[in-house]
């Protein structure tokens, strides 16, 4: 979802050797609070209160709901949802042994590693790093093909996409000489993995190329003097700077993909469930069987899931700060 | 010269030009590498450019039979014009919602030392992230269609204003970041002569704390708006009504629901819809240039 600004000077002050980075996040180059319109806690408390209400009304107070249902038996329609018992611990147990759940995770694993680890990651780094020996002009031709793919609303990119792959003569097909592959059903995965990097590496070539602004264009020269090739330089003397971003990068896209209900516009998660990525099986858990007791346990999986990751990711930052 | 040195200065020369091909060799394959890439980005979006303005449209990107008939077809289409206008009232009504609220709350957070303001933003931190629409999916539709609309209709599915609400709940962490990063960047002096000149402090926000975050008040609003005006999932799953709906669930109407796509139609209506967010994309980018401070879109 949304894309906080903030994320991406976070780790650039713990790079430049600030000790913790949730105070680094915090506190960082804001002057303390000073209240200088005389507004008072009272009145700061009254500013805050619209906004708090709507998220715990929109986003906490659902969380806490999922806990709740994923407790019960409730349906969406039939007599358990008129009448839901509490069950406790049971739909976390048929979910832990739902081979369905294992698949999706699987599967899940498979996007984020492929299309945000490696792919959004690799081709946004890529694209920062060497789009700069380009002609000003020719960058930002690149630059907004790339960042247009990750504007256009999401619908619209799912149909360009499934026009792109159609069986019936789709252009990749086309382009190939009309083999007449139906690449949505013979390679799924690989085509909502392939469809989601060029969706959302505008993000990460946005970050690194603010990323790499912050390497000090001395050190680059320098390097190239000691006749340093492109991978050395990229070694020892950018990654170092921008270990940080890297970090923060990895984690939000890993979140977002983790959570990306986008390749159900593509695939609705057929074949069978041969997409049904996290997102897509708790929509049709829950929307298309209406089983919402169970939907419940695997949201509940699915945020714990989220939350080891950011905790992880902090984790790294904080190690990475004390060495 | 001894012959020594001139066979070295030969090895020397055949290094150099070796280096010369090699890095000539790179140089080519660096731009072959770029031009595949801007191929692989741009190959997908042209279908957009040429299939509303060919008379006969085909899944694969062929140079159209010109003609405007699919604008005059999509026009005449009951659904298509109300479900933009669809797409703005939400759109604009979320980034109202989203503006005030993450405005307040920002300036009060930036300002006025909260007891629990730390953790505070720590929470919020980990909710923008981490409690996401799927995740939250089932409750939230529980919540508008049982509770919200035994409370009033409008509170319940098929409601925009409930629509509206459930995707300011969703921005307003990550607008409020933002939105106190770039207060923060403002010293208070302003606000501090201000008042020495005895300005009240009703006077003191209106006239100058307004008018010094109106860049960032811009930033959230646009960044609001091309959020909801792309998100599916939460009206997909709101709205049954189709007079309700917006252009991003009519569009997968309009696919899955006709047996067979009409092309023409779907390609026309698509460009239709993303044309204002191209427009916005310009107009940042011309504006503020579009980079990393108050990033747009998810």
């Amino acid at each position: 979802m949304p894309v906080p600004s903030r994320r991406d000077d976070a780790p650039a002050t713990a790079v430049t050797g600030h000790a913790d980075p949730g105070e680094a996040a915090f506190s960082a180059g804001a002057p303390r609070a000073v209240d200088s319109v005389g507004l008072g806690r009272a009145r700061a408390l009254l500013f805050v209160a619209p906004a708090l209400l709507l998220i715990g009304v929109f986003l906490l107070f659902p969380a806490l709901w999922t806990l709740y249902i994923g407790a019960t038996n409730f349906e969406r329609t039939g007599p358990n949802h008129v009448n839901p018992q509490v069950t406790w611990f049971d739909n976390y147990v048929d979910v832990l042994t739902d081979p369905s759940f294992y698949n999706s995770l699987w599967l899940t694993l498979l996007f984020v590693l492929f299309s945000a680890v490696i792919g959004q990651n690799g081709l946004g780094f890529w694209l920062a790093w060497s789009t700069r020996r380009l002609h000003r002009r020719v960058r930002r031709v690149v630059e907004s093909l790339v960042l247009l793919a990750w504007i256009l609303p999401s619908s619209v990119v799912a149909f360009l996409w499934i026009a792109m792959l159609d069986q019936r003569g789709g252009t990749l097909d086309a382009l190939l000489g009309n083999p007449g592959t139906a690449w949505l059903v013979e390679y799924p995965m690989v085509a909502i993995i392939v469809f989601n990097t060029w969706r959302g590496t505008a993000f990460s070539m946005m970050l690194y190329s603010a990323a790499l602004s912050s390497v000090p264009p001395s050190q680059l020269e320098t390097a190239r003097l000691a006749g340093a090739t492109g991978g050395q330089t990229l070694r020892d003397v950018v990654f170092p700077h921008i270990r940080g971003h890297v970090l923060t990068n990895t984690l939000l896209i890993t979140l977002w993909t983790f959570n990306d209900f986008g390749p159900f516009l593509i695939t609705g998660g057929g074949p069978g469930d041969d997409t049904e990525i996290a997102a897509v099986y708790l929509y049709n858990t829950a929307i298309r069987d209406g089983d919402l007791g169970y939907s419940g346990a695997i949201s509940l999986l699915i945020l714990v899931a989220n939350v080891v990751l950011a905790l992880a990711y902090l984790r790294m930052l904080r190690r990475r700060d004390s060495s | 010269m001894s012959p020594k040195r001139s066979t070295a200065a030969a090895d020397i020369g055949e290094a150099a030009a070796r280096k010369t091909a090699v890095a000539l060799a790179r140089r080519v394959g660096f731009y072959a590498v770029t031009c595949l890439i801007s191929v692989f980005f741009a190959l997908p979006l042209l279908w957009l450019v040429t299939a509303p303005f060919d008379a006969s449209p085909a899944y694969a990107i062929e140079f159209p039979e010109p003609t405007l008939r699919n604008f005059e077809t999509i026009l005449s289409n009951p659904y298509a014009l109300p479900s933009l206008l669809n797409s703005l009232i939400l759109a604009v009504g979320t980034a109202l919602f989203v503006v005030t609220g993450a405005a307040l709350a920002a300036y009060a957070l930036s300002r006025v030392r909260i007891p629990g303001r730390d953790a505070l933003l720590y929470v919020l931190l980990l909710l923008s992230s981490v409690v996401t629409g799927t995740a939250a999916m089932v409750p939230l539709f529980l919540m508008v269609s049982e509770v919200g609309g035994a409370i009033h209709p409008v509170l319940g599915v098929d409601s925009h204003f409930s629509v509206t609400l459930v995707m300011t709940g969703g921005l307003l962490p990550a607008a409020i970041f933002m939105l106190k990063d770039f207060v923060d960047s403002i010293p208070p002096s302003y606000e501090e002569s201000a008042r020495v000149f005895g300005a009240s402090p009703f006077r003191v926000l209106k006239d100058v704390v307004v008018p010094l975050i109106t860049p960032g008040l811009a930033t959230i609003a646009v960044w609001s708006i091309v959020n909801v005006w792309g998100n599916f999932l939460v009206p997909f799953i709101l709205l049954r009504d189709a007079d309700k709906q917006p252009a991003a669930v009519l569009i997968r109407t309009l696919y899955t629901e006709a047996g067979q796509p009409n092309l023409a139609l779907l390609a026309t209506f698509s460009l239709l819809y993303s044309l204002p967010v191209v427009a916005m994309y310009l107009f940042v980018s011309k504006k503020y240039g579009f980079r990393f401070h108050g990033g747009i879109k998810s």
